[in-house]
């Protein structure tokens, strides 16, 4: 019995160190979103938060909380979330520390259909007209999604395997990448410049427009997503020992990259392709929690976090607004290295 | 010892390997005289060979000589560095979504060029071979310090260490890239990778760091062999698994650093040629090797002519061409064919 009570503790003792990670990726959260909401040209004082979010204080403050920042802060932490979440359940699929929802073409087709839109809609000045603020959020989850559908009908072949998915995924990508880069190249060189602003992944300039839609994707698939990891942990022993223990291995495969392409083409039509989110916030929330593979709310907040301080930080360390998808990756590569380093 | 390395019952190779490798031989010959025949000025072979062996100042010796010539030796000599260098990078991290930029190769020569515009406004592919050399060695060094903390060199760490990497590189580069618009038009055609417009010192610069690579990578094919096996199998069987590795990861860093340096990021053919080699050769590095780096030359050569040849006057750079016809031939494999496992 001794070696089983011992299991049992240590389970214990896991979920534990999980909850606490979770509730201070959560205070943190909290904390930096509402230091957020006060700083900027216009500086509300963290006090008169509470007041301005019930409905009360001045109408100027309101208009800049609620028109300007509000928006912005919900699109940072939802995005954040999403891709992350995606990013956990597409490396648990593919049991592949390095695989990321680009595999499945979403962000190759978002990036791709986003990109010939801001490049044939003219000069870099007319980005925040109507015809672009409107296309491209909606030329991305259009373009993200097809891209999917077609490597997910690629790699079926009496179902769809991890692997083979993968390599179709890689295939695809190429083939995005390059149209990408070819329209990167042909553009005018102020068009080349927005359209790599908009690839980096930026939320300087998002509205309720891009907000309200994500806000109503993330309601539909975070909750999907969450009942997922009971049937993804059987299938983790192996297709036949899960088929054995009445998992419908393929359904579960399908619903599970189902979910992932929804929460990343929602995440990446909102904000762009925001660097390093979706790879490195599993891995990083599975070192912290100490689990066997990448958890879903922990890697939620973490990747939420991570955006939303990224966020923070583009707009007040440096004489100009660098784009979140910039500093995403400043913070998190140096956190995955120090994180290897440790292991010793 | 060596006897049972060499020929493990498991890795028996099929006949096809030696047949593929003949057919790459000759496919390399046909693609090197369609690439010295074939463009804007279409050539006849016989044309082709005489201005070859004599300049006899016409225009047909100028494109052939001048032109054609090194742009050909370039598509080669890359060609099969990157199908080399690909296949190593995936049998040592034994991951199929490694390619030999995730050491940081293609970063750290990203990076540098984008500096070198910036800085001191080189933008011509001459003064961007040293710079982009010294960037890969600097950005993979750095990935070897970090992946290799531990005790031995692990595949696991050494991705990550090199995704870690390669992402802290780019957001720099994206930062010079979005500061100034003149950096990012050199940055942009640069990234695409193309062996046009560069001349024959190209070629010589890169030359002993390919040979020397290839070398190499012939030397640790058979080792791969053993520590694919397993790392415990592999120690069984005599092999130190870190020397395997460190003579692996060196050559790719020649390797692709070369590659890279000479041509830009042609990101696709170290990623997808081993993949399809695999599937005909089966998993025998001392057949993979060769193999995939012949593959990779009559690809790139083959792209860089449908490049020349598709878009009229103008000209779509080798590193798109390949990319979208490489990947797509690549979906139709995968679909297909039984895909090796790593």
């Amino acid at each position: 019995m001794a070696p089983l009570t011992r299991t049992a503790a240590l389970g214990a003792r896991r979920h534990i160190r999980a909850a606490t990670v979770c509730l201070v990726a959560l205070g943190a959260l909290l904390l930096v979103t509402a230091i957020g909401l006060t700083i900027g040209e216009y500086p509300v004082t963290l006090g008169q938060l509470p007041e301005l979010l019930a409905g009360g204080g001045a109408r100027i403050d309101r208009h800049i909380l609620f028109d300007l920042r509000l928006p912005r802060a919900v699109t940072g932490c939802l995005a954040g979330a999403c891709l992350a979440m995606a990013g956990a359940l597409t490396q648990t699929i593919s049991r592949n520390p390095l695989a990321t929802p680009d595999l499945l073409g979403v962000t190759g087709g978002a990036s791709a259909a986003a990109v010939a839109v801001i490049v044939s809609g003219g000069g870099a000045y007319r980005l925040a007209s109507g015809i672009t603020t409107l296309g491209v959020p909606v030329a991305a989850l259009a373009g993200g999604l097809l891209a999917a559908l077609a490597v997910y009908g690629f790699a079926w072949r009496h179902g769809v395997d991890g692997f083979r998915l993968v390599l179709v995924g890689i295939g695809c990508g190429a083939v995005l990448t390059a149209l990408t880069n070819w329209l990167l190249i042909l553009a005018g060189i102020n068009s080349a410049a927005q359209a790599t602003v908009w690839l980096v992944g930026s939320i300087s300039a998002v509205s309720w427009d891009q907000a309200v839609p994500l806000i109503v994707l993330a309601a539909l698939l975070v909750p999907a997503a969450l009942t997922l990891p009971r049937t993804l942990a059987v299938t983790q022993l192996g297709d036949d020992a899960a088929a054995g223990l009445g998992v419908r291995v393929q359904t579960t495969r399908l619903t599970t990259i189902a979910v992932a392409v929804g929460l990343t083409a929602a995440a990446v039509a909102a904000a762009g392709p925001v660097g390093f989110v979706a790879l490195v916030t599993p891995q990083i929330m599975l070192r912290l929690t100490g689990g066997s593979r990448p958890p879903l709310v922990a890697s939620a907040l973490g990747g939420a976090l991570l955006v939303q301080a990224a966020d923070l930080l583009g707009r007040t360390a440096f004489g100009w607004e660098v784009p979140v998808g910039l500093i995403t990756a400043a913070i998190g590569a140096p956190y995955l290295i120090w994180l290897l380093l440790r292991r010793r | 010892m060596n006897a049972i390395v060499s020929s493990p019952p498991a890795r028996r190779t099929p006949r096809r390997a030696p047949v593929l490798l003949m057919s790459l031989l000759v496919a390399l010959a046909v693609s090197v005289a369609l690439s010295l025949v074939l463009g804007s000025n279409d050539l006849g072979l016989g044309t082709a060979v005489r201005v070859l062996l004599h300049d006899d100042g016409s225009e047909a010796a100028t494109i052939v000589r001048d032109l054609r010539l090194p742009r050909t030796t370039l598509g080669v000599l890359v060609g099969l560095a990157l199908g080399a260098a690909g296949v190593l990078m995936q049998g040592h991290t034994r991951n199929p979504l490694a390619d030999p930029g995730l050491l940081g190769i293609n970063a750290g020569a990203a990076l540098a060029v984008a500096l070198a515009a910036q800085l001191f406004g080189i933008g011509d592919p001459r003064g961007q071979v040293a710079f982009g050399f010294a960037g890969a060695l600097i950005a993979t060094a750095a990935v070897f310090a970090i992946g290799s903390s531990g005790r031995q060199l692990n595949a696991v760490p050494m991705a990550l260490a090199g995704a870690a990497v390669m992402a802290l590189l780019s957001t720099f580069t994206s930062l010079v890239v979005l500061s100034d618009n003149p950096t990012l038009d050199v940055y942009r055609r640069w990234v695409v990778g193309s062996v046009s417009g560069r001349d024959a010192s190209i070629s010589v610069t890169v030359l002993p760091f390919v040979v020397a690579g290839l070398i190499l990578a012939m030397v640790n094919a058979r080792a791969l062999n053993a520590v694919s096996l397993g790392e415990d199998t592999a120690r069984g069987l005599g092999q130190s698994v870190a020397v395997s590795r460190l003579v692996g990861l060196a050559a790719v860093t020649l390797l692709a650093g070369a590659a890279t340096a000479a041509a830009g990021p042609i990101a696709a053919l170290g990623l997808i040629v081993p993949h399809a080699v695999r599937a005909v050769t089966g998993p025998d590095h001392r057949w993979l090797v060769p193999c995939s780096a012949l593959a990779g030359a009559v690809l790139l050569l083959l792209a860089d002519v449908v490049g020349r040849l598709v878009a009229g006057p103008a000209e779509i750079p080798a590193g798109i061409t390949l990319a979208v016809l490489g990947g797509a031939a690549f979906v139709v494999i995968a679909r297909r064919t039984r895909m090796a496992k790593l």
